[in-house]
């Protein structure tokens, strides 16, 4: 639905040059909730904007919904027709809300129907439609001011909507909410993703956002994707950033002569009895340091930090029977011994 | 002088300085408003960004703000009589009031535009708003309790410069205190003028006020006491010498 190939974007101020995006190739799937996380100045924000040409990429393409949206931008800086068409189907939330203060709640849904260039009565329609969608429809007169926070962003979100869009693209849109209305936001767009088949791609700094509402992610850092696939692929990746900030699993070793293992299970193994079973063959005692049942991206996920007594290279059998149940199985330090390996 | 000698005079005066701001009042804000619009969106990183244009405007009007109103007028006079065929009476007096006027009351819009959170530009662009529906459904509604305000500063403004205007035979309540007050000593009919004019300038004062903060009241808490306190401020810079 949303496909972006080596986009970069470089800002230039008085001769200094700061690359904020480079070289990001990014693909989200039609009805999908994709979240891009990443720290302040990663390019975040940068690269939303470029999504619909709000930023003109230096470098790369964009397309939306099979259309080359760089195409269509021309050369100057004003956007031409065909790009603020296109424009109009791809709905966008803020941060900031950016709600119209001198317009009521429903004038502010009816801006884009006016730009659209519908009908009096249509718009009326429409946005009283929309505020009722987003549980809103007995503020319609209100004005932004009188609203809260989260209230005013479920009118952003109902403008956003307004032109019927097959993508909506969320900026940081629950970072100035507090937690308990930004459960309720997040609710909000994933209800509008099942029952709309709206594709939501939302930018976010909180792993939270993304553990309760993406269905695929992408970690972003210095203008780079670092990591990205669908959530569980992600948890099944070794070593993936993204997974572990996603479901941390706490607990260090007791000692120097021990193996520490990450056991993370999803969906039909996670009711094997593994741990009892490992410890009876093999005749060893398992500590755990550390467990947690998660529900991620609409998956049930199971992580346990177990300990075995022993160098890795005494428990190669052991963790092989634990990969053998179908569990994927992360070595605590592995990596660094291969290393020392092959020395 | 006696009161029903000075009545006449002093209706004729009020007229003609009610006649005179209104007009050029009127002017200024058709001219400087698309003016001080322009002078946002050609800026550095605005819409329509256009370095060149946006100096020169900025440097066509900074040379009209600069230039003191008598001078001004005189210069002018050539251009009031094509348009006028005279360059004495009150219209005459209407075209270079208009032309002072201008320049500053765009400074002024500029001021109150660039105030409008760049955000909600962003959001009408997403929506695939054209810079035409930037301008009229975002820029001007946003700022139109400081525009405004700065209409009445404009006013207050125009009113100064109307005084002058009687040394073109304008007529007016200036010409008035200067033609009887100064130049006869008729001291009473003097501050009868000056009372007049401070009451005209109070009311217009509180009448921009009053409109602005209600405007800001139905728009909400977003702040409006220290926009309108800088403007206030800023009509203390204005030339009325």
């Amino acid at each position: 639905m949303i496909t972006t190939t080596g986009l970069t974007k470089v800002y230039r101020s008085r001769g200094r040059e700061v690359t904020a995006l480079d070289g990001v190739d990014l693909h989200v799937r039609e009805g999908e909730v994709y979240g891009v996380i990443g720290q302040s100045g990663a390019g975040k924000s940068s690269l939303i904007r470029c999504v619909n040409l709000l930023e003109r990429p230096t470098a790369g393409t964009v397309t939306v919904a099979g259309q080359d949206l760089t195409a269509l931008a021309g050369r100057g800086q004003r956007a031409g027709k065909e790009l603020r068409q296109a424009r109009s189907r791809i709905g966008m939330v803020f941060q900031h809300f950016n709600l119209l203060s001198t317009r009521t709640v429903r004038d502010n849904v009816e801006l884009p129907l006016e730009i659209l260039g519908k009908s009096g009565k249509e718009r009326s329609r429409k946005a009283l439609e929309l505020l009722d969608l987003v549980g809103l429809a007995d503020q319609a007169g209100a004005y932004p001011a009188q609203l809260s926070g989260g209230q005013k962003q479920r009118v952003g979100i109902a403008r956003a909507l307004a032109g019927d869009p097959k993508v909506l693209l969320s900026d940081e849109a629950t970072s100035a909410l507090d937690p308990e209305t930004t459960r309720s936001i997040l609710q909000l767009l994933r209800d509008l993703n099942r029952q709309l088949g709206l594709t939501v791609l939302l930018i976010t700094h909180e792993m939270d956002v993304v553990k309760s509402i993406c269905d695929s992610a992408a970690l972003m850092e210095n203008g780079r994707i670092v990591e990205s696939g669908t959530v569980s692929e992600l948890l099944a990746t070794p070593g993936s950033e993204l997974a572990s900030a996603l479901f941390p699993v706490g607990g260090t070793a007791t000692g120097e002569d021990r193996t520490v293992v990450d056991v993370t299970f999803q969906g039909d193994a996670a009711t094997q009895p593994v741990i009892s079973q490992l410890s009876r063959t093999y005749n060893i005692d398992i500590s755990i340091l550390g467990a947690a049942i998660d529900t991620v991206g609409g998956l049930q996920v199971g992580r346990m930090r177990i300990e075995l007594p022993g160098r890795y290279e005494d428990n190669v059998v052991p963790v092989g029977f634990l990969r053998e149940q179908g569990l994927q199985i992360d070595v605590v330090g592995e990596q660094q011994l291969v290393k020392e390996g092959a020395k | 002088m006696t009161w029903s000698e000075m009545q006449p005079l002093l209706e004729q005066a009020c007229w003609d300085t009610l006649y005179m701001v209104g007009w050029s009042t009127l002017i200024a804000v058709v001219g400087g408003l698309p003016l001080g619009v322009l002078l946002v969106l050609t800026d550095r990183g605005g819409l329509l960004q256009n370095v060149v244009a946006n100096k020169v405007i900025g440097q066509v009007v900074n040379v009209a703000r600069s230039m003191p109103f008598i001078i001004l007028m005189v210069a002018l006079m050539g251009f009031t009589r094509s348009i006028t065929g005279t360059t004495i009476g009150r219209e005459a007096a209407i075209v270079p009031l208009a032309i002072g006027a201008i320049p500053f009351f765009a400074r002024l819009v500029e001021t109150a535009v660039r105030e409008v959170d760049g955000g909600l530009v962003e959001a009408v662009q997403s929506m695939g708003g054209n810079t035409w529906t930037i301008v009229g459904k975002v820029l001007v509604p946003e700022a139109l309790p400081s525009l405004i305000a700065s209409t009445t500063t404009t006013i207050v403004a125009l009113i100064g410069y109307s005084a002058m205007a009687g040394t073109v035979g304008a007529g007016g309540l200036g010409d008035i205190a200067i033609r009887y007050g100064y130049q006869r000593f008729e001291t009473q009919l003097m501050w009868i003028t000056v009372a007049i004019l401070a009451v005209v300038i109070s009311l217009i004062q509180f009448a921009g006020d009053f409109t602005a903060r209600s405007l800001h009241r139905r728009g909400g808490r977003s702040g409006p006491a220290p926009k309108l306190r800088l403007l206030k401020a800023s009509t203390a810079d204005t030339k009325t010498v």
